[in-house]
């Protein structure tokens, strides 16, 4: 079985990986989306058999209970943004804003940007993990600029000095966590490995760690777009194509986060060090609230919901903060249903950018007169991320405020702000683009397929109403692990 | 006593301070590039002796990509860049060079107020390597955010990045060193590719990171 498993775990990174290749080889944009999609499903289909043949870890890679959900949830996701990008990269040839050429190279971008997704989800050594966010940071940065307007330009250079800055501090912070181990593990190979860190992390120096985890929460959370970090993250969004800002904020911002989460369960592990939760807390916290003032400004739809995903990023964060065991369930059910419904979401805002021809909130009027499907998929969608019920992402802020209150009462509070905030914001917002009057122009129909859309929401109202037992049974299980 | 190998790591990793020092006052976009390029000159020794005291091979490719990607390369293509983009210009500082270098100084006493007591356990080497490498990280971050010029900010970036690069070398038998200093390159290059295409394509009037900011969402609305 494991030689299964391991087969499976290195199709994980060969399947996108060859796929990249192959894609910047050929020629013909119908092929390579369709390449590109079946290259993504294949790539699910090998996660999801590795619920069945779990391998081995060894000193580079590894499956455990944590990383396992994440690894399907980051293939499912890429496989429907790839459906989604195949109907989206169609009309953006037609109107002429991408070139046959660009998409060769978007195309074989999107499979790499899959493998290093992939590559650091399963990373069993925090080197391989850094390189893996590097990599996928470079690739976003080609992705976001691939418009090659002034203002993508400009989001793409943003967006590459201050991730590149983040990273630069994650590698200092990993390279004191190496540092920490050295003393206790040796040398080599095995102070790096991300298991047999855990299990020797007692006998670290507290010291050096509490330093390393500064830096690496740092780094690692610009990645993840928290406050005062996130100046790179909406202009990121805006500018580049809508299939990317989908993956970079259902899943890029997770890898981050999940890069963070690692290394806070090495200082849960280590007595002596730092609680980590209080910082975690406090960036969380700071990212909420400082969204739910600034949210009313956005003049651009994209930039609205990408302000939505620092939102989100820190009320994930702030319920890891919290811990004990319902907290971090609640925070791994808000990563996993924050994913499926923004992704949603920019799957619908890329059709009605595409349809309404701006990007521009006050100009896009009464979708549901006009695109009764798209309109009400946005509804649907917007209902969800503001934490309506009855859909998922309800299910798990619920579950962050209550376990709050009963340990924080007054941080409750706080968080309860910025949730109502947000909320009255988005509804606002959505309210002129979904029922204002239409604006009288010629409706341009959307020819293009809504399925994905559809199926992430119906996974999240789902989730919303009924989880699976064996699911719940599993978050219980990872929310001890973490802490 | 210490070793005559503890005291050549010792000087080298110092040197690379005040090297970054250099680069605070610099006010010529052409001198800025020449000190980088010494700044790359001494990692590259720096890592090279590392590789030689510490009998670790691999750290070789690290000194070679030290001197040969960021020592002339890098240097060379960006005096091309600045030559062909026509920007001769005098490089203004924000605040003035006198405040800089304070400000610098007193980064410099932090790093090693904050990384003296917490590596107490370390041996000696690392321990002041890894303080000498968070002030050439600081002194890095403190370039970038006093400069205004692309150039300048990008150069601010890779002489952070050195001190990352002597941290990781100064941590006895780190693995993977090569390998992350290799990505690093690959950003690097990225970097200053993207420097040159943005002015090659005439997208923007200038390098310059002020006139990118005034190009905010404000203005779209």
């Amino acid at each position: 079985m494991n030689s299964v498993g391991l087969v499976t775990m290195t199709a994980l990174l060969v399947i996108p990986a060859s796929a990249a290749l192959l894609l910047m080889l050929l020629t013909g944009y119908r092929l390579g989306a369709r390449l590109n999609v079946g290259a993504a499903l294949l790539s699910l289909l090998a996660a999801c058999t590795l619920f069945e043949a779990r391998p081995d870890a060894n000193a580079y890679l590894r499956v455990d209970d944590f990383n396992i959900y994440l690894i399907v949830l980051n293939n499912w996701v890429s496989f429907t943004t790839s459906l989604f990008s195949a109907s989206y990269i169609a009309h953006e040839l037609e109107t002429g804003r991408l070139t046959p050429a660009y998409l060769r190279f978007y195309h074989a971008m999107y499979q790499a940007l899959i493998f290093a997704m992939n590559l650091a989800l399963l990373a069993n050594n925090i080197g391989l993990l850094w390189v893996a966010i590097e990599l996928a940071t470079l690739i976003t940065v080609l992705m976001v600029g691939l418009y090659r307007t002034r203002a993508a330009l400009e989001a793409a250079w943003k967006y590459f000095i201050l991730g590149s800055l983040g990273i630069a501090l994650a590698l200092f912070g990993t390279t004191l966590v190496y540092l920490a181990a050295q003393p206790a593990m040796g040398q080599g190979l095995p102070a790096m490995a991300w298991d047999q860190l855990l299990a020797h992390a007692a006998a670290f120096d507290p010291a050096l760690l509490n330093l390393a985890f500064v830096f690496l929460l740092l780094g690692y959370g610009t990645k993840a777009g928290l406050v005062p970090l996130h100046a790179w993250l909406p202009d990121a969004h805006a500018e580049g194509p809508t299939p990317i800002s989908a993956v970079l904020s259902g899943l890029l911002l997770n890898v981050a986060l999940y890069a963070v989460l690692r290394f806070k369960m090495l200082m849960s592990a280590n007595p002596k060090a730092l609680a980590p939760g209080p910082l975690m807390i406090m960036l969380g916290l700071l990212s909420l609230l400082f969204v739910g003032l600034m949210l009313y400004r956005r003049g651009d739809i994209k930039r609205l919901f990408a302000y939505s995903s620092i939102e989100h990023m820190g009320i994930i964060t702030f319920a890891f903060g919290i811990g004990g065991p319902l907290a971090n369930f609640a925070g791994l059910l808000h990563m996993t249903m924050h994913s499926l419904t923004k992704s949603a979401i920019f799957f619908a805002v890329g059709h009605i950018s595409q349809v309404k021809g701006t990007q521009r909130i006050s100009t896009i009027r009464g979708l549901t007169v006009t695109h009764p499907a798209l309109g009400w998929g946005l509804v649907a969608g917007v209902i969800a991320i503001a934490g309506m019920p009855p859909f998922g992402v309800f299910t798990s802020e619920f579950l962050v405020v209550s376990s709050t209150f009963a340990r924080q009462p007054l941080l409750a509070l706080l968080l309860a702000l910025g949730l109502l905030l947000a909320f009255g914001t988005l509804l606002w917002r959505l309210q002129g683009m979904a029922f204002g009057k239409p604006d009288g122009g010629p409706i341009v129909p959307n020819q293009t397929s809504i399925l994905p859309m559809l199926m992430h929401l119906a996974l999240v109202l789902v989730a919303g109403i009924w989880l699976p037992g064996p699911l719940v049974v599993w978050f219980h299980h990872v929310a001890a692990l973490l802490g | 006593m210490h070793s005559l190998a503890f005291d050549i790591a010792h000087f080298l990793a110092g040197s690379m301070v005040v090297v970054s020092f250099l680069l605070l006052y610099q006010d010529r976009l052409y001198s800025l590039l020449n000190v980088f390029a010494l700044h790359s000159l001494v990692l590259a020794l720096a890592v090279g002796w590392q590789a030689s005291t510490q009998n670790a091979h691999h750290l070789y490719v690290t000194a070679a990509i030290a001197l040969i990607f960021k020592a002339i390369v890098i240097p060379t293509v960006l005096h091309r860049i600045v030559r062909s983009l026509g920007i001769h210009r005098t490089l203004d500082v924000v605040g003035g060079v006198g405040r800089d270098m304070l400000a610098g100084a007193a980064l410099v006493a932090l790093a090693i107020l904050v990384m003296l007591p917490v590596t107490a356990g370390a041996d000696a080497l690392a321990r002041e390597d890894l303080a000498f490498a968070l002030a050439v990280i600081l002194l890095g971050l403190l370039l970038m955010v006093t400069r205004q010029n692309a150039i300048s900010l990008v150069i601010g970036f890779m002489s952070l990045e050195n001190g990352l690069i002597l941290a990781a070398t100064g941590a006895r038998g780190m693995p993977l060193v090569v390998e992350i200093s290799v990505a690093f390159s690959v950003l690097i290059a990225l970097i200053v590719i993207g420097v040159f295409l943005f002015r090659i394509r005439e997208r923007f009037d200038s390098v310059d990171m002020q006139a990118m900011d005034t190009f905010r969402e404000e203005r779209r609305k």
